[in-house]
């Protein structure tokens, strides 16, 4: 697997310790489970010190560090977090972009042209293979399976945001507003349409009243 | 116990409710072939192979994972099971390398010999195979991930049986790997067992890589002597050379696991060993013929004040004819406590692991006094373990625990006062004692090593008395050695009053030491003439005067005594090398050179001498066994100083000649024996 930028150095933290607004969270979520079974709160974990690496550092990754102190947290061998966290996608366990890029190229957003988004991606990012990060370490594109939102299709998740009914210069607009400072937008499509409801307003039950 | 009947393959069954498939299969003797499922392990069910047909059931069950029920219909070996089973060896060769020809499992592979009946004779894969990295898991297992199937046996055997949950499965999918995650040796003193369970290729002996296939290997049954538990092991020879050591199966004792210390520091066997006699002329030592050597010894008998002093390792022939030379020599100053080591010889309760090994299953409260069985057993620690995991043991422990014992444990003080404490009725732990049906209390040698080894003995027992412990049904009364050569010792009354320290301090002038390199060299007078006898150039050789090379425990067949009063007997695999010579022959020979003949000329011979001089050794194996006679050994428990207890092993892999001259054992004291950092996190 080919790698766009070498991992820094001075990227991989040497230590990890949950912040104020962390600690808030895993009070709250480990209060959901049940005494002594407190362990099952690894993926919220998970996901609580993959947000504080993004708020601290801009890049949303788990660092070994932080894999530890969540075995820590929870009583569990560090090697029952590893395998948890490596299981799943959304947990990146090497540094991402500020912005990561999930394209889905599953068949239902590839149908409805997630080539297009791709390539406008790379056109715009300069990225050329998968899991690679630009020059400038804004985006990360990572190509994903099925995000669950092909009634929208083509899906581009940008950090937690889903971007819907994409197409190639919507997406190219998007990320070039991102390039020259702009914030994220809301989620959500990008046509006019409410959430999956037909574009330019209802066409059926019209006559349904109330 | 409630049962349940099934047909399999058109028998009737009948086993006990909550058994699987599997084993219900097995107890009609059909052969279900498996990856994943061990019988040690918990289930995983997640290779597949041990597939069945169910009747109405809609597609083929995997038996491993399957609970039985009333009137289940079973067939083990139809069309669809055969096909079933041919698909999932299929999709396990996808992956796997046909690189069998350069694979150390090669000839005892279970995916080889399964897929002999499963593989299909050609692949029907034409796509890219997986490559995965290596990783690196210690000096001691070597690893070609590759050819990993990933059965999870080895993440279960770390976590279920080592306690060390180092291994996992990272990823997944097409990118599941087996790994640490961090690059680190795992921390294990059981870490060879992993090469056992692993049925493919995947995890190997790093010292044994590409060093012999199995069928060349002839296989001896012995015993392990690196330690006092006595596992029973298999030694794979060839020619002259050992090449391995394996566990053999024994539910009583080390169920199918092995120490790494005992696997590995075989290639110790090959070095540093003495392979002639020497004699010590002018301050230095020289080679000699055995002749030479033996008038050398000769004529320093007449008149000299001889004492002897019996090694770890030896075996008890050896032993019992030393003493019988010494009797002819007239002489009685013999020990084997090279340490001086506390003990009470009057009664044998008073220095055996009395609970047995497999009492520990049943033991509902568990004391260790100056004792980390971690270093001291790690097969015996792995089984209190188990009872831990099964039912919480509560453990206490008195003296420095200097390293994780793999399960919990409460830290009752480190001193050896707080014996003390627990006989007073304030104690939390003693009231868990006393609370127990089944406590066990477990004296180290840690606690016997000291001046008032005698006292805390003492004390132990009467607490053991105390709590309940010493029952018509049971005895929780234990003393775990260390030297595997003790107990045999003791019980042959290779002893004198006063220990090591008075027999030196007494004034020998000519001691004869058996294998004997742990005692205080300083402590010998400078004048003493010393004979060593045994096989490796260690500490005792060093200071011999005259050296006479034995046969180490491979090389010859020898009757051994485990800490739990256990009589085992092994087989020589090879011979001993250059003039070397079984060590009882050696005595045997020297007796009739001094013209004292020892009244043995053949092993038998000498075992019929054995068993008159101690019946015990007569019985092989174990009868456990309760205890009425209540009085304990001699010792004031108000004697006990206020220090700490320390652990009598210092370094787990360098504890005797063998693995003091292994270069696999010094790597892993490198590695593991290292002055740990405090803990990071």
């Amino acid at each position: 697997m080919s790698r766009g930028t070498v991992k820094q150095p001075e990227e991989v933290p040497s230590a990890f310790a949950f912040d104020l607004e962390s600690e808030a969270e895993i009070v709250r979520v480990l209060a959901c489970y049940p005494e002594g079974r407190q362990a099952s709160g690894v993926l919220p974990l998970l996901y609580i010190a993959q947000t504080q690496m993004r708020r601290q550092t801009g890049s949303g990754w788990l660092p070994r560090v932080a894999l530890d102190a969540i075995a820590g947290r929870l009583g569990v061998a560090p090697i029952r977090v590893y395998e948890v966290a490596t299981f799943y996608s959304m947990f990146n366990t090497e540094p991402v972009g500020k912005y990561h890029l999930q394209i889905c190229t599953t068949t239902p957003c590839w149908l409805r042209g997630s080539d297009a988004v791709v390539a406008a991606c790379r056109r715009v990012t300069g990225i050329e293979g998968w899991h690679e990060t630009s020059p400038d370490g804004l985006f990360t594109m990572t190509e994903v399976e099925c995000l669950g939102a092909c009634v929208n299709a083509p899906v581009l998740q940008i950090n937690d945001n889903y971007y819907e009914d994409l197409d190639g210069a919507r997406t190219e607009a998007l990320l070039r507003d991102l390039q020259s400072g702009g914030t994220l937008p809301p989620a959500g499509t990008t046509v006019e349409r409410l959430n999956s409801a037909p574009e330019g307003g209802m066409t059926t039950l019209l006559d349904v009243t109330g | 116990m409630a049962m349940v009947k099934l047909t399999i393959d058109g028998e009737e069954v009948e086993v006990a409710a909550g058994s699987t498939v599997l084993q219900a299969c097995e107890q009609v003797g059909r052969e279900i072939p498996r990856f994943c499922y061990h019988e040690r392990l918990s289930i995983a069910g997640n290779c597949r192979m041990c597939l069945v047909e169910l009747e109405r059931a809609p597609k083929p069950i995997a038996s491993c994972a399957y609970p039985v029920a009333d009137g289940m219909v079973v067939r083990t070996d139809s069309e669809m099971v055969r096909q079933a089973r041919r698909g999932v060896m299929e999709f396990l060769l996808i992956n796997h390398p046909l690189d069998c020809p350069i694979c150390d499992q090669g000839g005892e592979c279970d995916l080889q010999d399964q897929s002999f009946a499963y593989g299909m004779d050609h692949s029907r894969y034409a796509e890219e195979k997986r490559a995965v990295k290596d990783k690196y898991l210690g000096p001691l297992v070597k690893t070609v991930m590759t050819r990993c199937i990933q059965c999870t046996r080895c993440v279960r055997f770390a976590t279920e049986i080592a306690g060390v949950p180092e291994l996992g499965a990272t990823a997944r999918g097409e990118n599941l790997e087996i790994t640490t995650y961090v690059e680190k040796a795992l921390t294990s003193e059981l870490s060879g067992n992993l090469i056992d369970i692993c049925p493919v290729g995947a995890l190997t002996s790093k010292p044994y890589a590409f060093v012999s296939r199995p069928w060349e290997l002839s296989k001896i049954d012995s015993v392990d002597v690196l330690d006092a538990l006595g596992t029973p092991i298999r030694i794979d020879a060839r020619g002259s050379d050992v090449l391995r050591v394996l566990p053999r199966s024994d539910d009583t004792l080390n169920e199918e696991w092995l120490s790494d210390k005992s696997r590995f520091a075989i290639d110790g066997l090959k070095r540093r060993r003495l392979d002639r006699p020497w004699v010590r002329r002018n301050g230095k030592l020289e080679p000699a013929s055995w002749s030479e050597a033996f008038s050398a010894i000769a004529q320093r008998v007449p008149g000299a004040r001889i004492g002897a002093v019996a090694g770890d390792l030896c075996d008890a022939e050896s032993i019992l004819a030393l003493k019988d030379l010494l009797g002819n020599l007239d002489s009685d100053r013999v020990e084997c406590r090279q340490k001086g080591e506390s003990l009470d010889l009057s009664r044998r309760e008073f220095y055996l692991f009395n609970s047995g090994v497999a009492g520990i299953d049943e033991a509902d409260a568990l004391l260790l006094i100056g004792c980390h069985p971690r270093h001291e057993a790690p097969v015996l620690n792995a089984r209190i373990r188990r009872r831990w995991v099964e039912s919480g043991l509560p453990v206490g422990t008195i003296g420095v625990v200097p390293s994780d014992l793999t399960y919990p444990a409460t830290e009752l003080g480190q001193s050896a006062a707080a014996l003390l404490g627990l006989h007073g009725s304030g104690s939390v732990f003693g009231q868990v004692l006393r609370a127990a049906q089944r406590p066990m209390i477990v004296v180290g040698q840690g606690a016997l090593l000291r001046d008032d080894g005698a006292a805390i003995l003492a004390s132990a027992w009467a607490l053991a008395d105390k709590v309940g412990a010493l029952k018509p049904d049971w005895n929780g009364f234990n003393v775990l050695h260390t030297a595997a050569s003790r107990v045999g010792a003791l019980d042959l009354g290779f002893v004198s009053s006063g220990g090591i320290h008075s027999m030196l301090d007494d004034g020998v002038d000519f001691l004869w030491l058996l294998g004997a390199d742990e005692l205080d060299f300083a402590g010998i007078g400078r004048r003493t003439f010393v004979v060593y006898q045994g096989h490796h150039g260690d500490r005792g050789a060093a200071r011999g005067d005259v050296i006479l090379p034995g046969a180490a425990y491979t090389e010859k067949a020898g009757t051994y005594v485990n800490t739990e009063g256990r009589v085992q007997q092994g087989f020589g695999a090879v011979v001993p090398p250059g003039e070397a010579r079984e060590d009882w022959r050696i005595l045997r020979a020297f007796s009739e050179f001094v013209g004292r003949r020892l009244p043995y000329d053949d092993i038998d011979s000498l075992r019929r001498r054995l068993f008159e001089v101690n019946p015990v050794f007569a019985r092989q194996g174990l009868s456990r066994f309760g205890i009425t006679d209540r009085r304990g050994p001699e010792g004031d428990g108000r004697a006990i100083h206020d220090s700490a207890l320390t652990p009598a092993i210092h370094d787990y892999y360098r504890t005797d000649a063998i693995s003091r001259a292994s270069a696999t054992m010094a790597e892993c004291s490198r590695i593991y024996a290292q002055p740990m950092p405090a803990a990071a996190e």
